[in-house]
């Protein structure tokens, strides 16, 4: 059983991208096999690198301020919802929106459908699918005092996307004495200087290509 | 002649790969139907046995619930596991026993498929003598069938010939393990690996391949250890690594060497425990004297600052874990790869205590029961040696047949098929085994069934191998049979009995009891279910390597998996191996094998200037057979994919996403080029789960191991070519 003190937690450099997070999803009995998260490559050709996009539940959520049709509902639990079906207009302004890439439209129901975090099993007492199927504890349920007490990384739920401030439910493992995430749109155009560390870079294989000017033994 | 008779298209039409998506009934009936019960069992893939709860209505099996009571994954799961439930109730099963004919198969009673393999296993066997006919077993069966295979091959078939998919899998590191250790087993159960300050990954694909052992790597790392992986590759648990050595497809050794050189030249040996329980030092210190880090460099393409600085994290370590698996296994020196990375563990005198230790991990969900109960062609239960006189008396005895009655060592599984090949082989029998997909040079494997007299099997789907058969006898899965399986860390686990099969298919070991009876075998096989079996497997183990003879279906279900050695019914069973450093060895001592390195059995040159390696993606499993027919699984990775750096792309003028020529001496395949910056710019990879014109099988070199027999599916030569438009 779970315990009201347990919450969700991401460590993106946990994950191996097998996608059991998005499988398990599907298989969540409310959802009928249809995924509410997704897995991100963030750039496949340079690294294995993935990301479980899971739903991080603002407290003041983008997505339910700029939907027109007020389909986005947020219970006092703080659970940001998937959008209700009678009122979802498909008009994908919550995808624009929200700042981690979290909603998706699905064109064949033209709804709007996102993480719950699966609502219909922690109501039940039940962790979400994802976090227990999670093969490298990535996506994580549990307490504050144990991911303090088991991992080196901290969990952070203060972002900072441009001047808007951005607090969620979810938490981010994040490197010790960093508080806050900031991003700048400008991070993120043609020419950037990235600051991400790329161990896939040259150096790494310097060697590998003698051999590609091998003669005949 | 065992050749198809009908095309490609048509048995895809007939007997698939279909893609199953949904539960039975679909997923609106699913929520809306009755209570539903949970059996708590394993899933059916990996080594690593995670436990899972399969949810059962109506005896389908319509869905699962984690099972985090279980202690090894505490309810996580790889996606394989989330969607193995949809290979029940599917649409391919097969149904019905089923015979060749002109146009390809009719179903048969069971009495004709029986008879009929019964009568050409006769015929076979006057007319070319009694190892004319060969045995083919798997290592994703349970102890019981891998018991029941190789006693069924030696006193109903009576063959030599008898051997199983394990060959292709991890029969290096186990002959290894019997070197160095005088057991073949993991030392140490995985809660061991986040106790460990320094983890070396030798060779695994750790992430993709057995996922759940991710979360205890990434726990080790939590507790302050140094992660050390070493892979051609820079698979997902490489990215985060301390330290990542992109060895040179085929160098394996030399790294070891190299790196036990500087071990040496720092001090960080013990010296005590080397004096005290291990013999042969000596001759290694003076063999690794030469693989300066500058030779090892040369030799490996691993710069020698990094192979100096796995010393600098190995050396000193507190505790530490070697875990490897097929990178270093699939090689014409697999043994003496193996050999080499354990050197490093016994130089240390890191072994047999919490957090330090060894491990191979066993790709196949019994890779480790599956070795140990006589299904090998050199081995008796109890992993007992095929040619010890004792163990051949002990085993007579229990059978209760004359010592001469049991056959001598047989051939290997690749050499099965080179027998074929050579007209030695006339008729084959196989069950849980798919070789037309997972033995290299699958042109050749293709041309050997054609030409076989007579080829039965037992499957539950129609594999690429199955196409071939004269008999076809529909078998069980996983959950619709019990017994147990022994998983990578040697814990012996009890899969319990979903449903039953479907249709007119029966349980393997029902199919197998009945042919015996038929064979004339009958008395040594009355056996009325699969506990029967289990307690004489446990019987035939005891006082052998690999005993089990305390365990019972009871003990194992409360303890939730027991270890052995387990030798009576209140021992609590072996998790850590070589406690207070004592070996198997009849002296106690382990022993040190060093080897120079050699070069792989087919190396680079102007020709085929490429190293061409293969390996598995998450989502699949081995030959595919059940994998390839489950929707969501082939969509998140649908067809093999040719990996390669950028910079090999750029020479050869070839753009990410286009089609690709891989061409070898045995082979060629085309398929769409992934262009990554994650792997050597000397070597591409292509994961080898699909069969015909697509299977990495076609490419790779059936050079085998001489101690072993394993092949060299991770390196071989090629060239690739851009598909001009």
């Amino acid at each position: 059983m779970i315990s009201a003190n347990d919450q969700f937690f991401i460590d993106p450099s946990r994950c191996i991208g097998c996608e059991a997070c998005v499988a398990a999803c599907m298989e969540c009995d409310t959802h009928r096999g249809r995924t509410m998260i997704h897995l991100e490559f963030i750039d496949r050709a340079s690294t294995t690198q993935t990301t479980p996009v899971v739903c991080m539940h603002c407290e003041d959520p983008a997505c339910a301020q700029v939907c027109p049709a007020d389909a986005i509902k947020q219970t006092e639990d703080g659970i940001v919802h998937s959008s209700i079906k009678s009122r979802c207009i498909g008009c994908s302004n919550c995808v624009l929106a929200c700042p981690f890439g979290v909603p998706h439209y699905v064109a064949a129901i033209d709804q709007m459908v996102k993480c719950d975090m699966c609502f219909d099993r922690t109501s039940i007492g039940k962790k979400p699918m994802c976090a227990t199927v999670c093969p490298s504890q990535a996506l994580f349920f549990g307490t504050v005092e144990e991911v303090m007490r088991m991992r080196q990384e901290r969990p952070i739920q203060e972002f900072m996307f441009g001047e808007q401030p951005v607090r969620t439910k979810v938490k981010m493992m994040s490197a010790p004495g960093m508080e806050r995430m900031d991003y700048d749109i400008m991070d993120f155009m043609p020419g950037a200087a990235s600051t991400m560390v790329d161990i896939a870079e040259l150096s790494v294989w310097t060697s590998g290509m003698e051999t590609l000017n091998v003669e005949p033994a | 002649m065992a050749i198809p008779t009908l095309d490609e298209s048509e048995f895809i039409d007939k007997f698939g790969p279909h893609l199953n998506h949904e539960p039975p009934g679909g997923w609106l009936e699913n929520k809306q139907s009755g209570e539903a019960t949970l059996v708590k069992t394993h899933c059916c893939f990996c080594g690593v046995q995670c436990g899972i709860q399969l949810k059962v209505q109506d005896n389908k099996v319509i869905g699962f619930e984690p099972w985090e009571e279980f202690p090894v994954n505490h309810g996580m799961l790889c996606p394989k596991g989330v969607k193995r439930y949809l290979q029940n109730e599917h649409p391919d099963r097969l149904m019905s026993p089923l015979v060749r004919t002109e146009s390809g198969f009719a179903e048969a009673s069971w009495d004709e498929a029986l008879n009929r393999t019964v009568a050409a296993i006769r015929k076979i066997q006057a007319d070319h003598g009694p190892d004319s006919f060969a045995i083919l077993g798997g290592a994703s069966m349970t102890n019981e069938k891998a018991y029941m295979i190789g006693k069924f091959a030696r006193l109903a078939v009576k063959t030599a010939n008898i051997d199983y998919n394990g060959r292709l899998c991890m029969v290096s590191a186990g002959a290894a393990n019997k070197m160095a250790f005088g057991v073949d087993r993991a030392a140490n159960p995985w809660s061991d690996i986040p106790l460990a300050k320094a983890v070396m990954l030798s060779g695994t694909n750790l992430g993709e391949c057995f996922p759940i052992l991710t979360d205890y790597v990434w726990r080790a790392r939590d507790n302050g250890a140094k992660i050390i992986v070493i892979d051609p590759r820079m698979t997902p648990i490489a990215r985060t690594a301390d330290l990542f050595l992109p060895v040179r497809p085929g160098r394996d050794s030399a790294l070891a060497n190299g790196i036990l050189h500087v071990l040496i030249e720092r001090g960080w040996i013990d010296e005590k425990f080397i004096a005290e329980h291990t013999i042969d030092f000596d001759r290694v210190r003076d063999l690794v004297k030469r693989y300066t880090p500058a030779l090892t460099e040369k030799i490996t393409g691993v710069p020698s600052a990094s192979v100096i600085r796995a010393a600098e994290i190995w050396g000193p370590a507190p505790t530490s874990m070697l875990l490897h698996a097929r990178g270093v296994e699939h090689q014409v020196k697999g043994v003496e790869n193996c050999l080499s990375y354990i050197n490093l563990v016994l130089a240390t005198g890191r072994i047999g205590k919490p957090g330090s230790g060894y491990g191979t991990i066993t790709g196949q969900g019994n890779g480790q029961g599956g070795r140990e109960h006589g299904q090998r062609c050199n081995q008796l239960p109890g992993a007992r040696d095929i040619e010890n006189p004792a163990h051949r008396e002990f085993i007579a005895d229990f059978w209760n047949v004359k010592e001469s009655e049991i056959p001598h060592t047989g051939l290997t599984a690749c050499e099965i098929f080179d027998a074929i090949e050579a007209g030695k082989i006339k008729g084959l029998f196989s069950i849980s085994f798919n070789p037309l997909v997972s033995i290299p040079d699958a042109n050749r494997t293709r041309a050997a069934l054609d030409k076989l007299e007579f080829y039965g099997c037992i499957d539950f789907f129609l594999s690429e191998s199955a196409r071939h058969a004269d008999v076809v006898l529909a078998g069980s899965l996983q959950e619709e049979d019990e017994g147990t399986v022994t998983t990578g860390e040697g814990r012996c686990v009890r899969l319990q009995q979903s449903v039953t099969p479907p249709g007119n298919a029966r349980v393997d070991w029902m199919i197998l009891k009945d042919l015996a009876e038929r064979l004339g075998a009958k008395d040594h096989f009355l056996y009325a279910m699969s506990e029967d079996i289990f307690r004489e497997l446990a019987a035939a183990s005891k006082g052998g390597s690999a005993d089990y003879s305390g365990m019972t279906y009871d003990r194992i279900e409360k303890n939730m998996g027991l270890f052995w050695p387990c030798p009576s019914w209140t021992h609590p069973g072996t998790p850590r191996l070589f406690e207070n450093g004592v070996f198997h060895h009849p002296d106690g001592k382990a022993r040190f094998c060093g080897f120079e390195y050699r070069p792989p059995a087919e190396d680079i040159d102007s020709e085929y200037p490429i190293f061409f390696t293969t390996g598995r993606v998450v989502s699949q499993y081995l030959s595919g057979n059940q994998t390839r027919r489950i929707g969501p699984l082939v969509e998140q990775y649908p067809e093999p994919l040719c990996e390669m750096h950028p910079m090999l792309a750029a020479r050869l003028g070839i753009i990410h996403g286009e089609l690709v020529k891989v061409v070898t001496r045995r082979g060629e395949i085309v398929v769409p080029a992934q262009v990554v910056r994650t792997i050597r710019p000397d070597t591409v990879f292509v994961p080898y789960h699909w069969p015909g014109k697509k299977s990495a099988n076609l490419l790779t070199n059936r050079a085998l191991d001489p101690i072993s027999k394993i092949p060299e599916y991770k390196v071989c030569a090629c060239r690739v070519e851009r598909i001009s438009a």
